[in-house]
């Protein structure tokens, strides 16, 4: 034994400590394994060639001038990968009468957005490879394209897919009680429209694979930027046929993700089949402009929302009709998205009747899938305007009209009209701390006192009381709802001989901070100190099966798996010790690492003891297998529903359109929580994104189909400077559905935090007669509104802003094209 | 994403550049920060055959005086005109608004002369030598030339700077007691671009203003001297200033783009020079 497993004498609970990040050490000072590091002997590089225009039919590629250039090994187009062109799944068919086409890795005869993938070169460098996409030559005859849903679902639209006969991807209802019933008892019918504008997720890092093709038995390893590496895995053997047991998938550092890389994409696919073909590494990272591009777009619902509610204000329904943009394919869970959110729309309040349908639908543009939230801060915007804009219609404050509909804490368990039992909550009790941290009542004072003015510069209170479902998610739901995976989370525990502790997860952090929220769990539950743990992940030779992170699930079905394992670690060392101690288990108590014979103190034995024991097996219990590990696949029971009430103040200049957030409060209740520092960096970053939805990031195309806002000169992704100070607090209603008692907090920021911001920024302006600004709501959308106040803001020109800001930048293509030239320039 | 391939030329001094420049002529482009030029030629935008970096020239480098000017080396980066004295005693107009120039990292890479030689009408600091009445030095291979501050910016990210000159230093005479300064910059992030700037200096006497420069910066396919405004506000008090800054769309050419549409632009000129006048009238 060594001494690094001499027993404390006493330890404190890790869960609950800011215990310093384990992982930032090494990521701060470049200490990194990102997969673009990644180096192998003979390793050649990828470019792919991309569709220049959104919907076009190739008449004639021809690679051969690429393979003439220096240093290229490789050129192909979908002809000549012939079957091994594999098609993206998509694993979510919503509906039996679900449209999916055919979505080839390289385009096959058409392109269908700006970036479709149409070539590779492969060669010996990412600088050959680059330039040799110059030399192939592609004929585009082009089709007409389309860019927006309404127009994609006119009669006579062009096709995106003309096999397909429309346009329409597929129509999903879901209601709970009488819509009807309940709208012919309603003193009024309040509907309102909304547009939550497609959004690119930008993670830090680029996405980025690496295949290798020359592993034992011809394994082939595939490192990817990828917050799923057990899915992939399983997806690439569908896809390319290679067995299963013969692909390992290994996420190392991954720079961020936010559900752009719950994906399986062409670039992975294409880097397996052609290192296998070739016998040789194969590299490709994305640029940034690529990342913009192709890497899968968020949200994008157009959403029509109706109450039913009585003259005080009390929801008897609610009706919703959404329209959602899938894009030019299906990505792996595109349809499902906004089936997230059709639970969601209810939200926290109490109704009689539910009426939800979606209809999906195709246009010239790059797919969406998941983002942050995925479908829930879709549902949560929409819910949360119209309460606001029927409090302003009512004539009663918006936490008023909130009091009157939401679940009161002593009616949990709560069955909502979506069929949902939500198990704990205190809407209550948030909404009371938010209001007292914000100081409510005097801002709405010097509201009233800056309209009597006319100030200039306007103040606007914005209110948001959510909840979410996530942690996902008990396997039998998904299957209800036609996806074809589970929800399930394993976890294994073992402690190795020299009494160290190996935790291996099948969650795949890509930022969170797993390994050290994961190490205080296993900590705790085995009486070890977190930094005697190792938590191993994100490879699927050493953590076999998972299900990855995604949905706020992590913690709540991959952290409860641990504390399984962990449990059954413990019971099994218990018999082990028990045997050692000559007693019986029973008589045995475990605490602070040590198995210790009740009433009969200095007889005990440490768990790292045991392992040894284990380890050796000189001296085990008849029918005790030798090792001390343990395995525990979890399927949760429920979702989890965190909550929480946001508030926003905003100031307004009313002359330049300028909006300012002023002061944010937010109160959120996640139950228990593993680490506070860690739980507030995520809602920190959350609060970021949403507000960047609701102030400064909006994917915007041009009629022909080009992504304008290609760059991050013209997509603004808000930076410290740019967001206020944010005033953070929690409610503590531990969740009864796990023994943990936590609930997930990866999305709740996000989901909380946009329509809070939009909320004030049009409570601003409700002396002008506004109702609504269009998101993103820029200075120029929030003066126009105000100068007329029916426009909510309006369309923004679809033109780049500065020189290699905007559509012009689409290609990463060699062409000398439509390049910028002029003279005298020093720059 | 990776540039084409150039040839790459370190020079060491002006005259290297421009022989250089001169034998390699409309194939040729200088790198001064690279903050502009980088991302064209990354993007594929830009195809110059080489390249002929000057950041390596002592002599374009550092602020000095010269009697009643201040003379700023091209190669100066934006880092170096805040942190000088000098640039904030006699031209606070230009310590302010390159304050306001991208991000630290930008800043820190980027010089005051690129900036200027690219003349991208959306950044700061093209108003900004309009508003000071700059002096550009400009060498080529007959020698120096110094072009006005009015004659520098021809057209869209185009200068007085011929292919085969390079532009060494800018003159700024020095501004007085009496003189104030506001940049105006609307921007919709920090590290974004202006959508509309406003660059104002004036000159006040007896309570009254005596003169005024404005420069407006993404205005047109140049920067622009608000010359209504200015002539407007000629000889006028304070509360002449609202009315003088209704001009401040006068001839302006402003695009339509992301940032905001032509009237959007041309409104918040007015609006912001009213508030930079107002500030630099009161300072």
């Amino acid at each position: 034994m060594t001494e690094t497993v001499e027993r404390p004498l006493a330890r404190e609970n890790s869960v609950g400590q800011p215990l310093r990040r384990k992982e930032d050490a090494r990521l701060v000072t470049g200490r990194t394994n990102w997969t673009d590091n990644i180096v192998l002997p003979g390793m050649l590089h990828m470019a792919v060639l991309r569709s220049p225009m959104a919907h076009a039919r190739i008449t004639r590629i021809d690679v051969s001038g690429a393979l003439q250039r220096p240093g290229v090994v490789a050129a192909y187009s979908a002809a000549d990968l012939g079957d091994a062109n594999g098609s993206i799944p998509c694993v979510w068919p919503v509906t039996d009468d679900m449209v999916s086409p055919p979505h080839p890795c390289l385009a096959i005869d058409e392109v269908r957005y700006v970036g479709d993938a149409v070539a590779v070169v492969i060669a010996a460098d990412r600088y050959a490879a680059a330039d040799a996409l110059e030399a192939i030559d592609v004929d585009y005859e082009p089709l007409p394209a389309v860019v927006e849903m309404p127009a994609a679902l006119a009669e006579g639209s062009p096709l995106v897919h003309s096999e397909s006969g429309t346009n329409k991807c597929y129509t999903w209802e879901f209601g709970g009680g009488d819509y009807e019933a309940a709208k012919a008892k309603a003193d009024r019918v309040f509907t309102r429209h909304y547009v939550n504008q497609r959004l690119i997720p930008m993670a830090m890092e680029p996405r980025a694979v690496v295949a290798n093709p020359t592993g034992p038995d011809g394994e082939i390893t595939l490192w990817s930027a990828t917050q799923i590496p057990h899915v992939l895995r399983v997806l690439l053997a569908l896809v390319t046929g290679i067995p299963e047991n013969k692909i390992r998938v290994i996420a190392p550092d991954v720079g961020g993700g936010f559900g752009s890389k719950l994906q399986l994409y062409r670039e992975e696919v294409l880097a397996v089949v052609i290192a296998n073909r070739l016998g040789r590494p194969l590299k490709w990272t994305e640029s940034r402009s690529e990342n913009a591009q192709v890497t899968h777009h968020g949200r994008d619902q157009l959403q029509e929302i109706e109450l039913a509610v009585t003259n005080e204000g009390k929801i008897l329904g609610l009706r919703v009709d959404l329209t959602a943009n899938m894009g030019a394919y299906l990505h792996i869970i595109t349809p499902g998205v906004p089936l997230l959110g059709a639970f969601m729309f209810n939200s926290i309040y109490k109704m009689e009747a539910l009426s939800f349908t979606c209809t999906g639908v195709f246009t010239n543009t790059t797919p969406t899938d998941a983002y942050r939230g995925a479908g829930r801060p879709e549902a949560t915007f929409a819910i949360e305007r119209i309460m606001d804009d029927l409090a302003a219609e009512l004539g009663v404050d918006p936490l008023e009209l909130r009091r009157r509909n939401w679940i009161t804490h002593e009616e949990f368990p709560y069955t909502t009209i979506a069929g949902l039992e939500y198990d704990s909550g205190n809407y209550e009790a948030a909404t009371a701390r938010a209001v007292e941290l914000f100081d409510y009542d005097g801002l709405r004072a010097e509201q009233k006192a800056r309209r009597e003015r006319k100030d200039p510069v306007q103040l606007g209170i914005g209110v948001s009381t959510f909840t979410e479902m996530c942690g996902l998610a008990p396997s039998r739901v998904l299957g209800s709802l036609k996806y074809v995976a589970g929800g399930w989370e394993h976890a294994t525990v073992r402690i190795l001989p020299t009494g160290v502790v190996e935790v291996v997860t099948g969650t795949s952090p890509h930022g969170q901070g797993h390994v050290t929220a994961w190490s205080q769990i296993a900590a705790d539950a085995l009486g070890v100190d977190p930094s005697a743990v190792q938590v191993i992940h994100g490879d699927t030779g050493t953590s076999p099966y998972g299900m990855d992170s995604y949905g706020s699930r992590s913690l709540v079905v991959g952290g409860v798996a641990l504390v399984q394992a962990a449990e059954r670690v413990v019971e099994k060392a218990k018999v082990i010790a028990a045997h050692l101690l000559e007693a019986d288990a029973a008589d045995l108590e475990y605490k602070d690492g040590a198995f210790n014979v009740k009433g009969s103190p200095g007889s005990s034995k440490t768990i790292q003891e045991v392992a040894f024991e284990a380890f050796t097996a000189h001296n085990l219990p008849d029918g005790v297998e030798p090792t001390l590990q343990a395995n525990s696949t979890l399927d949760p029971s429920t979702f989890s529903f965190p909550h929480g009430t946001h508030l926003c103040a905003v100031d307004i200049d009313t002359e330049t359109g300028m909006t300012k957030i002023r002061t944010y409060v937010c109160v959120d209740d996640i139950g228990k929580v593993i680490n506070p520092m860690i739980v507030e960096g995520q809602v920190h970053g959350g609060l970021a994104q949403g507000i960047a939805q609701a102030l400064f990031e909006e994917a915007v195309y041009d009629d022909a189909g080009n992504l304008v806002t290609g760059s991050l000169v013209d997509y603004l992704v808000p930076a410290a400077p740019d967001l206020p100070h944010f005033t953070t607090d929690r409610t503590e209603t531990p969740s009864t559905t796990n023994p943990l008692g936590v609930k997930g907090v990866g999305e709740a920021g996000t989901i909380a935090s946009t329509p809070a911001v939009v909320n004030a920024v049009v409570d601003a302006l409700r002396p002008f007669g506004v109702d609504d600004v269009r998101m993103a709501c820029t200075p120029e959308r929030v003066w126009r509104a105000i100068n007329d106040a029916g426009s909510k803001g309006g369309d923004r020109a679809a033109e780049g802003t500065v020189a290699y800001g905007g559509a012009t930048t689409e290609s990463t293509a060699g062409g000398q094209g439509d390049g910028i030239e002029k003279t005298g320039g020093q720059a | 994403m990776i540039p084409a391939a150039f040839d790459y030329v370190r020079a060491g001094s002006v005259d290297e550049a421009v022989r250089v420049l001169g034998e390699r002529g409309e194939d040729a482009k200088v790198l001064a920060g690279g903050q502009s030029l980088i991302p064209l030629l990354r993007l594929r935008l830009s195809y110059p055959e080489v390249v002929v970096d000057v950041g390596r020239v002592e002599e374009m480098h550092g602020v000095r005086e010269d009697g009643e000017h201040l003379v700023i080396g091209a190669m100066t980066t934006h880092a170096e005109v805040i942190d000088s004295d000098l640039v904030r005693t006699h031209c606070g107009l230009l310590s302010e608004a390159t304050e306001t120039v991208a991000d630290p990292a930008v800043r820190h890479r980027g010089t005051f002369g690129g900036s200027l030689a690219h003349a991208d009408p959306a950044g700061d600091l093209p108003a900004v030598a309009l508003a000071l009445d700059a002096e550009f030095v400009i060498a080529g291979s007959g020698g120096r030339r110094t072009v006005p501050a009015q004659g520098f910016f021809v057209d869209y990210l185009q200068t007085a700077v011929g292919a085969d000159e390079v532009l060494v230093e800018v003159r700024l005479p020095k501004l007085g007691a009496g003189w104030g300064h506001r940049y105006e910059k609307f921007h919709r992030v920090a590290q974004s671009w202006a959508i509309v700037g406003v660059a104002a200096v004036v000159h006040r006497s007896n309570g009254s203003i005596d003169q005024a420069r404005i420069g407006l910066t993404n205005m047109g396919p140049t920067p622009l001297r608000a010359s209504a405004v200015e002539q407007a506000l000629s000889g006028a008090d304070v509360s002449g200033i609202g009315a003088a800054a209704e001009h401040a769309a006068d001839d302006t050419s402003p695009a339509s783009d992301l940032g905001g549409a032509a009237d959007y632009r041309q409104h918040l000129a007015r609006v912001l020079t009213r508030r930079a006048v107002s500030a630099a009238a009161g300072g």
